[in-house]
């Protein structure tokens, strides 16, 4: 069971408070409309489903009910950050150093 | 040497010495016609089939690991055909014909045993649901019977109908010719018979890299044992297939998650059939050795470890209990995980890419072990001719532009 | 005079309570043992080594180890029809009075076994035989032999012990655990750890699967003085000064009897505490097993080593047991294993056991060491209490039926080799031992192999997890107690915590000197050197794997399925790797391990089960009505979590009379519906109304204050996932419904499109499905039931129109009424605080009985919107239904809203997708069954295609016919197309009709 830090209760908190709400940064368009099927099948089906570092959305259901993004590492299942929805994707590389990875 | 009893016994006073290599580790030649990615049961099977029915022979099935070392053997070999979608229903309905023939096909005893599998309704809308999976299945010509509960409990005595349940059985959906098979067999049986067609199976050979040619087109892969030509490239890679795709700089509409499965300690026969409750999560049938076989769910993130949470096994083990109230004593020997590569419908994906030369077969999700034989069968055909086996043609990549998803989770899971 | 029992008991020592003599039966017959022993030091006692049959061919098994590696000494613990338990170690069930136990595996009994034919065929059936036959025969179609006829036959010899054939009367329970420090295993190690992370003032649990905390200290001979303080203490007194300390400080919790089975994520451990098994009659309430999840900041792995059997031919015979265990049997129970004991070693450690049998009056007359240059204070030592000792011995087999008489050895000088039997009814074997790493790697630690140890030990470290002693690959006393204390000094400081503890020095009077590492592991194809024992897995097995190209540890291990027994190869793994390696001419390091999975030992699912039991399995949602439907006799149906009345039949009617009355009674009089399931989300904020116009497909931007909306949710792939009522209360306010099963789902696809997508609108979502109580009045006399019920709103129809939203009072209590139906009669819902909804129903109830009105239940009420076409979310549709396909325009609503864009895929436009059609059998007393297919052909050929199938169906009394919805390709288009339902019964013919079969013009509804 994960043990995952809530960006806003400030807070580690085991797995079963969260819901998981698979990739982040895949924003939905201002203008669907505009959109090619091509395009739309990308925002609604194709993902990048890496093995390494993943940028993630969680919600915190059965906590403050906020959603948030974690960066974890898909065969190590760390997770070395965790940060508000809609803040930018954080540079990987100083996640790291300040994880002494 | 063929497989019979005769054989056997003949063996049996020579001290088995006369058996050779089930298969030969071959050693990467310079270059194939097809290179498959992946030597698991579908990618086994594919290339079995390419060479004993399309002739095709000059072929590689490369594995970073061991073969039928990914949800081949880490399943729980359920086997059964009664899907809801016609697309479904002909794909999977094919590879049951093909599994009633295939100890005999592969001379490898691949142990299908059907012994039947229930799919338990425990609320109105369950019974709605599976009755609707028997008429659609008898008009196909699929065998699927509606069974009471008292029906169900004297088809597997060991289970729970009390209706004080918080969930009771109200019925369920029958198939008498599903059930389970033997899994390291499937994909030894498969090199075995590939690798007689003069197929090489290269095992510790991980591929890098994906080249592709000016005009686009696949060219050789490169691997940790050099680099391999090939004229086509079929990837049968599973759990990992968006990471093998990626080499050729395609993105999948694929999740890897990790699946659990478990075993009891081998108790004497207890359960004679398979049983599976999707409302409650549990899924159950015994092993030849005497295990209760039970498949968990899956983590709820995704993940490229083969190993979960506590939770979902114990979980699962709830339901069980519930289900079948004399397992409670039992013990659990060993519990694991595989990796499971999901699409948005729940439904495989077999066939070309927008990459010329490049196929793939995948998104088998939670029940891609019961499809292997017409898996490999129909994409063998595909890559065999470069058009879509008709079987597989609605399987497509391109569905998901057009919107004609095959969605049978979406048919069994919503209620209301 | 009852005959001598107990003829190998010690005459004194051990740490077993002698004055108490405790009587068990073991297949029947009486023995005796006294508390302290367990089942298999007690049949020891009492010289009974035979306990069981192997799994394959049938072997006659002795007990081989004393503890939790057992792979022979598995029996089924009798108490009583209910709590028969199959599969039990001996080495691990403590005595207690009146213990039942029987041998397994055998029919019809453990002497006489039939089953033990399978050994005399044993040639026949090598490693994986039955995938080369069984198959065909072809002349009648393939695949009948295995299933039929061979496949039941191996089934039956399968298997170990019988599963219980009733239901487990106990029960098992769970804690949740946080502590600083989590120590595995209670040895000299894992104390030292213990001892020193909670004097530097961690938090500390400390488990272990034994009764008794000491580990290996327990099975020290025990010299029975304090020897010489000044240069430390003796272990014993250590281990009891330790405890002591330990068990004085109130931040240690001790966990005996208390396994740890699982490493997961982040330091999160499963445990499982035995807590009445070692009763022999529990006290009432006595929970059977304890599941902890515990979440330790840091974690120190003392899990010991394992020793290795020896791979001889004929290595399996009960008596030939690990040198280890014979040591702990005496030192710690009291029992002689035998009277005339052999040892047949690779490693240093088994000849303190030979000393200490010695020492007690066993006869040992040789050890045999296979090593050809041996020497060393262990050695000294054997011979100087007057052991044989020889090396370079090669052993060729043994004798014995049910027990070893001799061991046939060949010995002596090069160039004067001879053979020799030497009889004894005792061999103690040692081949080194395995740290167990189990946890470690399972903790994604991976373990190297090492050729000083001759072992796979931990390298590369594991954040937080400390590994200390034998799992760590240390090899005495001294060394284990300092690695102890080092982890728990180590995972202290990394607490932030201060270490200033000192361990005491332990003068150690039990010195186990020399290697513990055995030799590497070369032995002879033979089909009786056992490598699993009790999956009889052969050195002949490995080798025809390897023959048949079966290279891969992993491929070994399934093909032969060593290490898959219930022991998981505790005792056969390293054996196995080193085997392999030697005829794969690789190295060890190279050949690998296979994974270590959790458990560590077996789990009783119970004990993972934990609590979640009957009522307990799943919260069971109740209304504020459903006592009173209760009392009313009401049937009920589960909806979610939900439970909803179904239907209220009067003492004469079945169900289907019950359906037909409340349905007649609602379209003539008026009914009253529980709706409290409903889920409700309150939407408040100056964007409120935005965005529900973006979250629903149905225009909402401009709803008017006091009015209601029918709004149909979609997914953003377009498709219809669920739907309700928007109400607005005021401008900034809405009261939304949702579907009973949907409720969460939509509250949180609304909570992550206004957190994450549609960030520049501002409102807030409550959930308020628990807050309302919700009671429909529906049927022509709605409103002469609720009028003189309310005030403060005027319901009349000018002024309280279809689709009305206002609030009042019913009652005197504050009401939301809405006028809106599901019904297609007048119909209102009133929702009221749920403390309140019961006596409000009673109100309503007999109001509404006072105007020729009922109470009706879920079946009724899907009757009565079918009449009227209203759709059932996840009835009528499954996911893949567009709003299209149901009927409703989508192209009106210009601006963009969740799942717009999708509609305009090319799939989406397809004029042959499935509609919602009415469908009315030609026979209309025929009702339709839910879920038929439909055809065009009357008899259609195998695998025709279906035009569509049935969603809903019921006899409508108000029609005085059968009437049924569905999805027909195309369906829009094809009114009155004659199509055909095939059943096994013959088909039935339908007409395509609208779906729409009361009151088309609204009257009712308006009224």
């Amino acid at each position: 069971m994960l043990l995952i830090p809530c960006p806003y209760c400030e807070e580690p908190r085991p797995e079963i408070e969260f819901r998981y709400g698979g990739e982040a940064h895949i924003a939905r368009s201002a203008d669907p409309t505009g959109l090619s099927d091509a395009a739309l099948a990308d925002y609604l089906y194709f993902r990048s489903n890496p093995k390494g570092w993943h940028y993630e959305r969680w919600q915190h259901q059965s906590g403050c009910g906020r959603f948030f993004n974690a960066v974890r590492h898909t065969v190590t299942d760390r997770i070395i950050g965790t940060y508000k929805a809609g803040e930018p994707k954080p540079d990987l590389a100083l996640y790291r150093v300040r994880a002494g990875s | 040497m063929r497989f019979s009893f005769g054989n056997l016994l003949r063996q049996a006073r020579a001290g088995h010495t006369g058996w050779g290599p089930q298969w030969r580790d071959a050693e990467p030649k310079a270059a194939y016609d097809v290179v498959i990615i992946g030597a698991g049961g579908h990618g086994l099977a594919t290339a079995y089939y390419l060479a004993a029915e399309h002739g095709i022979c000059n072929i590689a099935v490369l594995e970073k690991s061991w073969l039928g070392g990914g949800n081949t053997g880490r399943n729980t070999t359920i086997i059964r055909s009664n899907y809801l979608c016609e697309e479904s229903e002909a794909l999977y309905e094919h590879a049951m014909k093909l599994w009633e023939t295939l100890s005999d096909t592969l001379n490898y005893n691949v142990m299908y045993s059907p012994r039947g599998v229930l799919m338990l309704a425990h609320n109105e809308h369950d019974i709605r649901s599976l009755k609707r999976h028997i008429h659609a299945n008898r008009l196909a010509g699929i065998d699927n019977e509606w069974l009471t509960a008292a029906q169900a409990q004297a088809f597997c005595p060991i289970l729970n109908i009390d209706a004080d349940l918080r969930y009771p059985v109200l019925g369920a959906a029958l198939q008498h010719r599903g059930g389970v098979a033997r899994h390291d067999a499937v994909a030894w049986g498969y090199a075995r018979a590939a690798s007689e067609l003069g197929v090489d199976i290269i095992q510790n050979c991980e591929v890098t890299a994906i080249r592709r040619g000016t005009d686009g087109a696949v060219e050789a892969v490169e691997t940790s044992r050099g680099r391999i030509a090939a004229k086509k490239i079929g990837v049968v890679a599973a759990g990992h297939t968006s990471v093998v795709m990626a080499m050729a700089g395609l993105r999948m509409p694929l999740e890897s998650f990790p699946l659990q499965a478990l075993v009891s300690e081998p108790v004497k026969p207890v359960m004679p059939c398979v049983v599976m409750s999707n409302a409650i999560h549990a899924y159950m049938s015994q092993s030849d050795k005497g295990e209760l076989v039970i498949g968990a769910g899956t983590d709820a993130y995704v993940s490229y470890a083969q190993a979960g949470g506590l939770h979902i096994a114990t979980h699962t083990l709830e339901a069980i209990c519930e289900l079948f109230p004399v397992t409670r004593r039992l013990k659990m020997l060993r519990n694991w995980g595989g990796i499971v590569d999901v699409t948005p419908d729940r439904s495989p994906i077999i066939g070309l890419t927008p990459v010329p030369g490049l196929f793939v077969n995948c998104g088998w999700g939670t029940g891609g072990f019961k499809a292997t034989p017409g898996s490999g069968h129909v994409f063998a055909a595909t890559l065999a001719h470069g058009v879509p086996h008709p079987i597989a043609a609605p399987f497509t990549l391109d569905r998901f532009r057009t919107g004609r998803l095959i969605d049978e989770a979406a048919a069994a899971a919503v209620s209301h | 005079m009852s005959r001598p029992t107990q003829r190998f008991r010690t005459a004194a020592g051990g740490r077993i309570a002698r004055a108490r003599t405790i009587s068990f039966q073991f297949d029947g017959r009486r023995y005796t043992g006294h508390p302290g022993d367990t089942l298999a030091s007690a049949l020891l006692a009492n010289g009974v080594h035979f306990v069981g049959r192997s799994f394959k061919y049938h072997r006659p098994r002795g007990i081989m180890t004393a503890g939790s590696e057992e792979p022979n000494a598995l029996v089924t613990i009798l108490q009583g029809r209910d709590r028969q338990t199959p599969n039990v170690r001996a080495t691990d069930i403590e005595l207690c009075e009146g213990l039942a136990a029987i041998s397994q595996n055998r029919w019809p009994s453990l002497a006489f076994d039939a089953g033990a034919l399978s050994g005399v065929l044993a040639p026949l059936f090598p490693a994986g035989f039955y995938y080369k036959t069984f198959m065909g025969p072809r002349f009648i179609g393939s695949n009948w032999l295995w299933p039929k006829l061979f496949e039941p036959l191996i089934r039956r010899a399968a298997g170990l012990g019988r599963a219980p054939a009733s239901r487990d009367p106990d029960h098992y329970v769970n804690r949740y655990a946080h502590c600083d420090v989590l120590v595995v295993g209670a040895g000299p190690a894992g104390l030292a750890a213990a001892l020193v992370a909670a004097e530097a003032g961690a938090t500390v649990i400390v488990s272990d699967e034994r009764t008794e905390f000491g580990g290996n200290l327990l099975s020290a001979f025990d010299a029975g003085h304090d020897g010489d303080l000044s240069a430390g203490v003796n272990a014993h007194r250590w281990r009891e000064q330790s405890l002591a300390a330990l068990a004085a400080n109130a931040r240690v919790t001790l966990l005996p009897h208390t396994t740890v089975f699982g490493a997961y994520l982040q330091n999160f451990y499963g445990l499982a505490e035995r807590l009445a098994s070692h009763h022999g009659s529990p006290p009432p309430g006595l929970p059977r097993e304890r599941l902890w999840q515990v979440r330790a900041q840091e974690v120190v792995l003392a899990t010991g080593a394992i020793e290795r059997p020896l791979v001889f031919s004929g290595n399996d015979r009960p008596g030939v047991m690990l040198a280890g265990a014979v040591r702990s049997y005496l030192n710690r129970y009291g029992v002689m294993a035998g009277s005339r004991a052999v040892v047949v070693t690779d490693c240093d450690t088994s000849y303190a056991a030979a000393c200490d049998l010695k020492r007690s009056g066993v006869d040992v007359p040789l050890i045999a060491d296979l090593r050809s240059d041996v020497g060393g204070a262990a050695i000294d030592a054997a011979k100087q209490a007057g052991i044989t000792v020889e090396a370079g011995v090669n052993v060729l087999g043994t004798t014995g039926r049910h027990r070893i008489t001799s061991v046939l050895m060949e010995l002596g000088p090069a160039g004067a080799r001879e053979r020799r039997a030497v009889p004894c009814d005792l061999v103690l074997m040692s081949g080194g031992w395995t740290p167990s790493v189990h946890l470690y790697s399972q903790a994604r630690g991976k373990p190297s192999w090492s050729e000083g140890a001759q072992a796979f030990l931990p390298s590369d470290p594991v954040p937080h997890v400390h590994s200390a002693g034998g799992c760590a690959g240390t090899t005495d006393l001294e060394q284990a107690l300092r690695s102890g204390a080092e982890a728990g000094a180590a995972a202290a400081r990394a607490l932030g915590l201060t270490v200033s503890a000192e361990i005491m020095t332990v003068a150690d009077p039990d010195p186990v000197l020399g290697s513990r590492a055995g030799a590497p592991v070369m032995a002879p194809p033979s089909a009786d050197a056992f490598i699993d024992f009790q999956n009889d897995v052969t050195t002949r097995d490995i080798q025809l794997a390897t023959q048949e190209g079966f290279r891969s540890i992993e491929h070994i291990k399934r093909y032969t399925t060593t290490g898959m027994a219930t022991d998981q190869g505790k005792t056969s793994n390293h054996n196995t790797i080193a085997l392999a390696a030697g005829m794969l001419g690789r190295d060890v390091a190279v050949v690998g391990h296979t994974s270590y999975r959790a458990p560590f030992t077996p789990v009783t699912f119970g004990t993972l089960a934990t609590t979640a039991r009957g009522s307990l399995f799943e919260p069971l949602r109740r209304t504020p009505i459903d006592a009173w439907a209760r009392a009313e006799r009401a049937t009920f149906e589960d909806v979610g979590q939900w439970q909803r009345a179904r239907t209220f039949p009067l003492r004469s009617e079945n169900q289907q009379q019950s359906i037909q009355r409340e349905c007649l009674t609602v379209r003539c009089a008026a009914g009253v519906f529980d709706a409290s399931t409903l889920g409700k989300i309150e939407v408040v904020g100056p964007d409120a109304a935005t965005f529900l116009d973006r979250m629903y497909l149905s225009p909402l931007a401009k709803l008017a204050v006091g009015r209601c909306r029918y709004a149909l949710q979609l997914n953003e792939a377009g498709f219809v996932i669920d739907d309700g009522i928007v109400a607005r209360l005021a401008p900034d306010r809405f009261h939304v419904t949702t579907t009973t099963g949907g409720a969460q789902r939509v509250l949180t696809l609304m909570e992550d499109y206004l957190q994450t997508e549609f960030t520049d609108l501002t409102c807030w979502l409550t959930s308020i499905t628990e807050h309302w109580g919700v009671i429909a009045v529906q049927g022509p006399r709605a409103r002469d039931i609720l009028e003189p019920l309310i005030a403060g709103l005027d319901i009349s129809a000018a002024t309280f129109p279809h689709m009305s939203v206002g609030t009042g009072e019913i009652a005197g209590v504050p009401m939301r009424l809405f006028r809106v139906s599901f019904t297609g009669e007048l119909g209102f819902e009133i929702n009221v605080p749920s403390n309140y909804a019961r006596d409000i129903w009673e109100l309503v109830e007999q109001s509404a009985e006072r105007h020729g009105g009922t109470v009706y239940g879920t079946d009724a009420m899907h009757l009565l919107r079918a009449e009227k076409g209203y759709i059932l979310v996840g009835h009528d549709t499954d996911g893949t239904v567009t709003p299209e396909d149901l009927g409703f325009g989508t192209g009106a609503k210009k601006v963009d809203f969740v799942g717009k864009r999708a509609l305009a895929r090319p799939d989406m436009l397809k004029s042959d997708r499935l509609h919602l059609v009415g469908l009315l059998a030609e026979d209309p007393q025929h009702v339709l069954e839910e879920g038929a297919q439909l055809t065009q052909a009357a008899s259609p050929a195998n695998g025709a295609r279906a035009d569509g199938h049935v969603t809903s169906a019921y006899m409508s009394p108000a029609l005085g016919r059968s009437i049924a919805l569905g999805l027909v390709a195309g369906g829009r288009a094809r009114h009155g197309e004659r199509l055909f339902v095939p059943m096994p019964s013959g088909p039935i013919a339908v007409r395509i009709s609208t779906p729409l079969f009361l009151d088309a013009k609204g009257a009712r509804l308006h009224g």
